[in-house]
């Protein structure tokens, strides 16, 4: 085996390595056997996991990270007719698919027992699912993992820890001023400030203790050669990864209640990094960079295919605003991704659309009226919002950096204001306010009216599975514009920009110019969702625009899914959007908590992943440099002089 | 301002056969502080001129002044007869091309998309060419990638035409640079300190990657401080000092002259204003 520096491959938990792969074996083959059994007495908690015999729910999830796990397990050892399962060899895979199936059951237990008040109310399964994940994770730990052999530094400034004290006897003393005082409710605020810090310095202490027992690393293994096969069969293989990636996202879209789908993104958290580490991912990566029509041929038919499983219009409408929320995200990367100008009032110009589309929709609210066809008003709304991005961007784009972002931060409030008092009394009367533009009326397309239902192969799809549809077809085109100008002469005019606006004028490119194109190419490509968004929610008003709020899209989470989702791909702020959009919506169980739940969740996956969930191959480099493979430079002396 | 076909500068020693660039009474002035003051040049066609100066004396500032990126506060930079705009990317249309002291490469693109990058004045395939990807634009793309990969070729990076351009060791940070700028179809290339850096058999690469580029009928203009470089090199070179040009000429007139050695060895030169280099 190689070995790379800095690494070890050692368990975590002494154990005989035999004693360790049973135990994991056991664990993972007791926690999926769990999902067969009854979790609780009462079918009061959501989902009703009281029957013997037919997993539901969360029960499912257990099922999955018990199998996946030993799957992994019994590939990882080289199991004949398994090996396919893990090229990479790499027991870290194991461990990361027993913490899903360990935090998904876990989750479970607590939920169960919380909901319901208290242990009692679990059933022999749940007691079963619970032990076993914990054998199965603690197995896993005694297993040979690839770690680091240095300990990572201390994170905390020593000092900070005084607030773990500090913060409940302010909480208590805040408790003690009578509520009658004016101070009284500003101290139980700054006190519950002081909580929360104290909170999180616990957490991250928690997380550093965790890190210095784990040292999870990477040993780089060279992955074994795929096996040749007929070309038909890796483009079945492609095609059964996206079935399955369809049913995986269906799934999260359909979970009924919070609790499942918080389990859900557990167990998706652990399933796909436990995919990474055994090395499917890069294999499957492979596979698709060498299929690459069929690739987006397949995503696009399971795209297209969401509506035709669903039976309401319920989750179609989610969808239908997930792809609006994703292709307004895909229009600001290239602003920010590509050309790298920070722009934080991106969300105006999907305002700018719609309220274009809405003005000329026949609205009986809107002063001018007139109706103009689908595709008049498409391109209406699109060719307003490329004029007010080439306005604003005329005298912005001069400005660099933070400079820049002030300003854009400043115009997309300026377009929701100004929204705002063109409603007759502060301004003329165009947009009526805060009151907005209602009833507008749904599109209708060489006679197909997008709001009534249609039977189309025996499946009846709704007003929101129509507009699903139409705005895939606007998502796909918007795709391949990204794809085509990001691989193109003015594609690397704007990264080079964006890497270095000097070296890049000094190579014969007019900043200026570039950077108003893809400002205005960002805008008019929002302003095309923007037009369908005005169909789709029957009303624009202004606050749907604003800079930030609780529920997307808005400008700041925009930000947030490009550079979640992987700055400069076209899957990044696609995948980016999805979770943004469902992720609120489903923690609406945990009511006040909701946004510090988020902001953790953001806080956490930008401290695992700095460069994304899906990142291109120079942000990957730019942030693990340490794992690229060194070169071989031979001219250390140069290097010393030229730091001169 | 266009001279056409200005006269040969006849006071110059050596006069070359065709001026390619006329520099004349340049003056940079920042504030109170005159970092180049009234320099004069001129280029010839194929011909390497070395331009050297103690630290400070205002080389690089001179050269932003012929760039673009400074406007010159007094005096002319005429490129074929034809006066610059001091707009950095026009500069390069006209058919300068430039290397930086500090490296300043696209770091996280390939060392391929560098070069192709550098082709962006001889291309002209817009935004709907490339959504629409007609005959035209794959021609367009396949011609600038075949100059680029020839480029690359040319200095010896072709097997690493896929790396990061930060992943490169320093030297080949330094050809790729060359490279780039060469992408761009130079009549005229500016190096700024290209050997700075490199250890003594690299800085003989250098060499003969120079005398390679003025066999393509490139003319090169050279900062340098590494002496054996320049004079190995250069047909003339001129001497900064303080942001005046005190001398220009060949290998025996600079070193003999002395003014230079006063300069290089640290003695103040009288009647002159105190000057400094403004490095990018």
């Amino acid at each position: 085996m190689t070995t790379t520096p800095g690494t070890e491959t050692t368990p975590v938990i002494p154990l005989p390595a035999r004693a360790a792969a049973l135990l994991t074996g056991l664990g993972a083959t007791t926690t999926a056997a769990s999902a067969l059994m009854s979790w609780t007495w009462t079918s009061d908690f959501p989902g009703d996991l009281t029957y013997y015999g037919s997993p539901a729910g969360l029960q499912w999830l257990a099922l999955t990270g018990g199998l996946l796990t030993l799957t992994l397990l019994l590939a990882t050892h080289g199991t004949p007719g398994l090996r396919w399962a893990a090229p990479a060899r790499s027991h870290n895979a194991v461990l990361l698919a027993a913490v899903g199936a360990f935090a998904v059951s876990w989750f479970s237990v607590i939920a169960i027992a919380a909901h319901l008040g208290g242990l009692a109310n679990l059933d022999p399964g749940g007691w079963v699912a619970a032990l076993g994940s914990l054998l199965a994770l603690a197995g896993s730990l005694a297993l040979p993992l690839d770690r680091r052999d240095r300990v990572p530094l201390r994170l905390l400034d020593r000092r900070l820890f005084l607030l773990v004290p500090a913060a409940p006897i302010a909480w208590f003393g805040a408790h003690a001023v009578p509520g009658d005082k004016p101070v009284a409710p500003v101290l139980t605020a700054l006190a519950g400030a002081l909580l929360i810090a104290a909170g999180l310095v616990v957490l991250i202490q928690l997380g550093h203790l965790a890190h210095t027992w784990l040292r999870p690393g990477t040993v780089r293994r060279p992955l074994p050669a795929a096996r040749e096969l007929p070309s038909w069969a890796e483009v079945l293989l492609i095609v059964a990864a996206f079935a399955v990636g369809l049913f995986a996202i269906t799934f999260g879209i359909d979970t009924e209640y919070g609790e499942l789908f918080t389990g859900y993104l557990l167990l998706a958290a652990g399933v796909v990094a436990a995919l990474g580490k055994a090395g499917l991912l890069a294999r499957l990566r492979a596979l698709t960079v060498k299929h690459r029509p069929v690739t987006t041929g397949a995503a696009f038919a399971a795209a297209a295919g969401f509506p035709f499983t669903q039976t309401s219009d319920q989750y179609t409408s989610v969808a239908a605003n997930i792809l609006i929320f994703a292709t307004v995200a895909l229009g600001l990367n290239i602003v920010v991704g590509l050309a790298g100008l920070l722009d934080l009032g991106y969300v105006a110009f999907l305002g700018v659309g719609a309220y274009a589309a809405a003005l000329v929709s026949g609205s009986p609210a809107s002063p001018i009226h007139v109706q103009f066809p689908f595709w008049a008003a498409m391109l209406t709304g699109a060719a307003v919002s490329m004029v007010f991005g080439v306005l604003i961007g005329a005298p912005t784009l001069r400005l660099r950096g933070d400079y820049l972002a002030i300003v854009t931060l400043g115009f997309g409030e300026i377009f929701r204001i100004t929204m705002l008092n063109l409603n007759g009394t502060t301004g003329p009367k165009v947009t009526n306010g805060s009151n907005g533009i209602p009833r507008i009326p749904d599109l209708e397309i060489f006679g197909f009216d997008l709001g009534k239902p249609h039977t189309v192969a025996g499946v009846e799809l709704g007003r929101f599975s129509n507009y699903y549809l139409l705005m895939l077809l606007v998502t796909a085109f918007v795709v391949l514009v990204f794809a085509r100008v990001g691989n193109s002469r003015i594609g690397r005019a704007w990264v080079a920009i964006r890497e270095d606006e000097t070296a890049a004028e000094a190579m014969g490119i007019n900043g200026f110019r570039l950077k108003l194109l893809a400002f205005a190419l960002g805008a008019c490509l929002a302003g095309l969702a923007g037009t369908v968004q005005a169909h789709v929610s029957y009303t624009v008003t202004p606050d749907q625009y604003t800079f930030a709020e609780a529920l997307p899209p808005n400008s700041a989470f925009l930000l947030a899914a490009v550079i979640l989702g992987g700055m400069g791909t076209i899957s990044g702020p696609l995948a980016g959007a999805t979770l943004l959009f469902l992720i609120p919506k489903k923690l609406e169980f945990l009511s006040n908590y909701q946004l510090l739940a988020f902001g953790i969740a953001l806080i956490v996956l930008m401290r695992v992943r700095p460069e994304g969930l899906i990142p291109n191959r120079r942000r990957q480099l730019e942030f693990h440099e340490a794992d690229i493979p060194a070169q071989a430079s031979g001219d250390a002396v140069a290097l010393t002089k030229a730091g001169a | 301002m266009t001279t056409t076909d200005a006269p040969a500068a006849a006071g110059t020693p050596a006069a070359p056969a065709k001026p390619l660039l006329e520099v004349s009474g340049v003056t940079m002035r920042f504030g109170g502080l005159t970092a180049v003051n009234n320099v004069s040049l001129t280029v010839g066609e194929g011909e390497i001129i070395g331009l050297i100066g103690p630290n400070g004396a205002g080389k690089t500032t001179f050269f932003n002044c012929l760039t673009g990126l400074y406007v010159p506060t007094e005096g002319r930079v005429a490129y074929r007869g034809t006066v610059l705009p001091p707009k950095p990317h026009l500069v390069t249309q006209a058919g300068i091309a430039r290397t930086f002291q500090n490296i300043r490469l696209f770091a996280n693109m390939t060392v391929l998309e560098n070069v192709l990058v550098g082709r962006h004045t001889r291309t002209r395939e817009g935004l709907f060419s490339a959504i629409l990807r007609g005959p035209g634009y794959h021609r367009a793309e396949a011609e600038s990638r075949a100059r680029a990969m020839e480029l690359l070729e040319f200095t010896g990076l072709a097997d690493k035409a896929e790396h990061l351009a930060r992943n490169l060791p320093y030297g080949e940070q330094r050809k790729l640079e060359i490279a780039r700028a060469l992408a761009s179809d130079p009549g005229l290339l500016l190096l700024d300190e290209p050997t700075a850096g490199m250890n003594p058999q690299e800085t003989r690469a250098a060499e003969e990657l120079v005398f390679a580029i003025r066999d393509q009928g490139v003319s090169v203009l050279v900062i340098e401080h590494d002496m054996r470089f320049i004079f190995n090199l250069c047909d003339r070179t001129a001497v900064l000092v303080q942001g005046q040009k005190i001398v220009e000429g060949d290998r025996e007139t600079v070193q003999s002259d002395e003014r230079v050695i006063t300069a290089y060895l640290g003695a103040p030169l009288e009647g002159t204003t105190a000057a400094t280099e403004t490095d990018q």
